[in-house]
């Protein structure tokens, strides 16, 4: 049974980590837990801010936000919601994927570095964080950044906390941008493309001065999984317009008139939109079959058509693409094929893999992280050495 | 200047082998690829920094990464320490040099090495100056967003070094938010790859870490910037305001409202005088403060922004509005605006701070910043990037009188101050530099600069690159 240790206060959370450096006693980091894969050494320790609560500041005109890293999401969104603003990267919702329970916390989105299919345009969760407040492995509080969006005062300790998955440490308070929500969207869907069509066009519609702020493709094999409306058949390459009310059908209008000559084009409204970018956003479709490894994969964005192409000579597999190609998810039948994808990835260029799901079978000798080059490892370590010397916080629990 | 900030006591033991040092890299670097005459050193020893000189040891000028490899691999094996330099327009003295440096300059490595217009992305060698990746990719319809107001001299690896913002990044972001990958040669000699035409990084965001390190980690050689298609069209639109107050004020309702423009530049009267005697842009000169506001899209879109833009100018008493009729009058806005820092010198000297503050903050840290100055018997004048709260005063005095110039220095410092009171940073694009180094304790506390220290150490744990900048001398460790 899992030991969970959950303090109220950060000079808590400090005594705590200091503990257990003295006694060579390791801890997993965690928010609400509903990123940490099932199955992951459950005898670890687990240190959660989710006690660490509540929204510090808000100010709307200034569009900043700071919060305890334990509160909750939902909270953050309700409060910018009600002012007509939103967390720009789109951050999804690991649980129904994972089958995990719990509340994600503002926290936990930040140190996993979780952004949605807005990551294309408006950049990712590491984007938008302007100032961190963590304890490191020797329990000292420390602060980096700040509260406004241009700053270089120091080495930006803010990004390397982003994504650092609970290695450094444990993030207490976050201070990040907002953006007002486009008070208009539509979708645009091409129907019938092969992958290798949908990359062209997807290139296509980036080219254009039309602002996409979605840019997927749903093959034959998933899209009658996604909420295409009634009498959609065959794959989907969808792209999402945001913005004013007036300008969002003009700039659709001037879409489809691009991408009609590769095949048939229609159009989906503000209500069908919101809710098919949540599927995306979740990769709602793979929540199905909890028990099918899953990868999600990053790439150029021309690349990941290709690197699919290569995988389904070489395994059974389902996948779909987000960030214009680029993103890939990816549900095997069977087996997890991590080292033919992780050379394919090197022989195109270039990106990462993650193994998100696996039984504890399938994740026996593979590696759910992409191990970096020989040089960048060792760089690695070094530097998170220098935020837990005696190396008490145990990473690569959380996707 | 006073020239009241110190740099690191020159080693000996490398002063001492200068001569042996110099024959040694020479021979790792193509003819004429080092320069150590005394006579030709002296272009290297400021930067945009002008107030502070020192000559280096030697200029080395390696044409690839192997010749920086080679360079780094040589200085890190007997300890000399290497200053990064780039087109040398940092304002910060980034670039500024030390007796017993080797200048690294990548001014030589200028190829565009590749353009991928489908994945949108560029990768160029290190000494590529800003403007030239956009005039390279712009006939295909797409532009590199950050827009330093030197990008046509500053190269791509100085806006990696220092995050280079500019006046369009309230939309686009700064270096960081647009940077995908960089090969960087480390202090020992090795070349590691991060990131690359992927959006998101494996493991520690070490690209995060190394966009404005100011050439504390490493020497960057080639990156990989995103592109951006360009907007169907562009216009900036003058608001001229009684007071700077005024127009602060409305700086923020702007961006309260949910309208986020491409650019909000500000300037006050006397940055007004300046510029418009310098560039003929027609800003109207009976006005307090001006606004510089630029809208982008269809000519829907902009005039849809734009109308809401004017009700809320309108509340807060703007006097004129001035919309740009021809793509020339846009141009000569932004003229007017890009060189301000350029016709200040030609009237007085000047040193231009950088500090950031919340936007709720500017009406009330324009007010002091005047205050401050005039405390010291100067005057200052304002033009900066509002969007974003990132200040530019410029305090303008003349450099032939000590007295005048201690004062103008410590204005500036007073200033910084402030800005960090008001909630906001000491620097917001320049870069700490030396300028700002002996004033990150007021930023930050001791334990917050040893994280940054450690952080540091884990790439350069001799102190070799770039050794007298950012972080205060005293103090200093190896954790």
């Amino acid at each position: 049974m899992t030991v969970l240790l959950a303090p109220e206060t950060t000079a808590d959370a400090a005594t705590i980590i200091r503990d257990a450096a003295s006694s060579g006693t390791k801890l997993r980091l965690a928010g609400g837990g509903t990123r940490l894969c099932p199955g992951a050494d459950d005898e670890m320790p687990v240190l959660s801010v989710r006690a660490l609560t509540g929204i510090v500041a808000y100010n709307p005109a200034e569009m900043v936000m700071t919060a305890k890293a334990g509160t909750p999401l939902a909270e953050v969104e309700a409060a910018l919601e009600a002012n007509g603003q939103m967390l720009p990267f789109e951050p999804m919702d690991h649980r129904p994927l994972l089958g995990t329970a719990g509340e994600p916390t503002i926290g936990g989105v930040f140190a996993a570095n979780v952004s949605g299919p807005r990551r294309l345009v408006a950049g990712a969760a590491r984007d938008s964080l302007l100032g961190v407040t963590f304890l490191n492995g020797v329990g000292e509080e420390v602060k980096a950044g700040g509260r406004v969006m241009k700053n270089v005062t120091g080495l930006d300790l803010v990004k390397l906390m982003a994504g650092s998955r609970g290695t450094l440490g444990l993030l207490s308070e976050v201070t990040f941008r907002v953006l007002p929500v486009p008070r208009a969207v539509e979708t645009v869907v091409i129907a019938g493309l092969d992958d290798a069509h949908a990359a062209a066009a997807m290139a296509t519609a980036m080219s254009l001065s039309v602002e996409v702020s979605g840019a997927a493709h749903l093959p034959f094999i998933v899209a009658g999984r996604f909420s295409l409306g009634a009498g959609h058949e065959g794959s989907a390459t969808v792209l999402r317009i945001e913005g004013l009310p007036h300008s969002v059908p003009a700039r659709a209008e001037k879409l489809v008139e691009a991408l009609k000559s590769f095949g048939p084009v229609s159009r989906l409204g503000a209500d069908e939109s919101k809710v098919l970018w949540c599927e995306i956003r979740d990769a709602l479709p793979y929540a199905a079959n909890r028990d099918k490894a899953l990868w999600r994969i990053s790439v150029a964005p021309t690349a990941g058509h290709q690197l699919m192409g290569a995988m389904r000579l070489q395994a059974a597999a389902d996948s779909f693409f987000d960030w214009q190609g680029g993103l890939i998810w990816l549900q095997m039948e069977a087996s997890v094929e991590a080292d033919f994808l992780r050379r394919a990835i090197g022989h195109l260029g270039g990106g990462h893999a993650t193994l998100v799901r696996a039984s504890s079978a399938q994740r026996y000798g593979v590696p759910a992280f992409e191990p970096p080059a020989p040089g960048v490892a060792a760089l690695n370590a070094r530097i998170v050495a220098k935020f837990d010397p005696s190396g008490v916080f145990v990473g690569g629990g959380n996707v | 200047m006073s020239g009241a900030i110190g740099f690191l006591e020159p080693r000996a033991d490398v002063l001492a082998r200068r001569k042996m040092i110099i024959d040694d890299l020479a021979e790792l670097l193509p003819r004429d690829g080092l320069i150590a005459e005394p006579r030709r050193l002296v272009p290297y020893e400021t930067d945009g920094f002008i107030s502070y000189r020192r000559l280096p040891l030697a200029v080395a000028l390696p044409r690839n990464t192997a010749e920086v490899a080679a360079v780094m691999k040589y200085c890190h094996r007997y300890g000399v320490p290497v200053v990064p330099r780039g087109a040398g327009t940092s304002l910060s003295g980034g670039a500024i040099p030390q007796e017993d440096a080797v200048v690294l300059c990548l001014s030589a490595m200028t190829r565009i090495l590749e353009l991928d217009y489908a994945n949108r992305t560029a990768t160029v060698e290190a000494g590529v100056t800003n403007l030239s990746i956009s005039d390279a990719a712009g006939p295909a319809g797409y532009f590199y967003a950050p827009d330093p107001s030197s990008q046509l001299a500053c190269t791509i690896g100085g806006n990696i070094g220092m995050n280079s913002g500019g006046a369009h990044c309230l939309k686009y972001g700064v270096t960081t938010n647009n940077l995908l990958g960089v090969k960087m040669v480390l202090v020992d000699g090795s070349v590691i790859d991060i990131g690359g035409k992927h959006l998101d990084s494996a493991g520690l965001d070490l690209l995060g870490l190394v966009c404005g390190s100011e050439g504390q980690l490493g020497i960057v050689t080639e990156a990989t910037v995103r592109l951006i298609a360009k907007p169907e069209g562009a216009r900036p639109v003058l608001f001229g305001f009684d007071t700077s107050e005024e127009a602060g004020a409305c700086v923020a309702d702007i961006i309260g409202s949910g309208i986020i423009p491409v650019a909000i530049e500000f300037m006050d009267k006397p940055a007004i005088e300046i510029c418009e005697a310098f560039a003929h842009a027609g800003y109207p000169l009976d006005v307090g403060a001006l606004l510089i506001v630029e809208v982008e899209g269809s000519d829907a879109d902009m005039a849809a922004q734009l109308e809401a833009i004017v009700t809320i100018a309108r509340r807060h008493g703007v006097k004129v509005v001035r919309e740009s009729q021809s793509a020339m009058e846009a141009a000569a806005i932004w003229k007017g605006r890009k060189s301000a820092f350029g016709a200040t010198g030609r009237i007085a000297d000047y040193i231009c701070m950088d500090g950031t503050v919340p936007l709720g903050q500017l009406p009330y840290v324009l007010k002091r910043t005047g205050e401050i100055v005039a405390h010291y018997g100067l005057r200052v004048a304002n033009v900066f990037h509002a969007g974003d709260g990132n200040m530019h005063p410029l305090i303008l005095y003349n450099a032939n009188d000590p007295q005048d110039a201690a004062n103008a220095e410590a204005a500036g410092m007073d200033i910084l101050k402030l800005c960090v009171e008001a909630g906001g940073c000491l620097t917001g694009e320049h870069g700490v530099g030396i300028e700002k180094r002996d004033l990150m304790n007021h930023q930050y506390a001791k334990v917050d600069l040893d994280q940054q220290m450690a952080v540091r150490a884990a790439f350069d744990p001799g102190w070799l690159l770039n050794p007298s900048k950012v972080f205060p001398l005293e103090g200093r460790s190896n954790a």
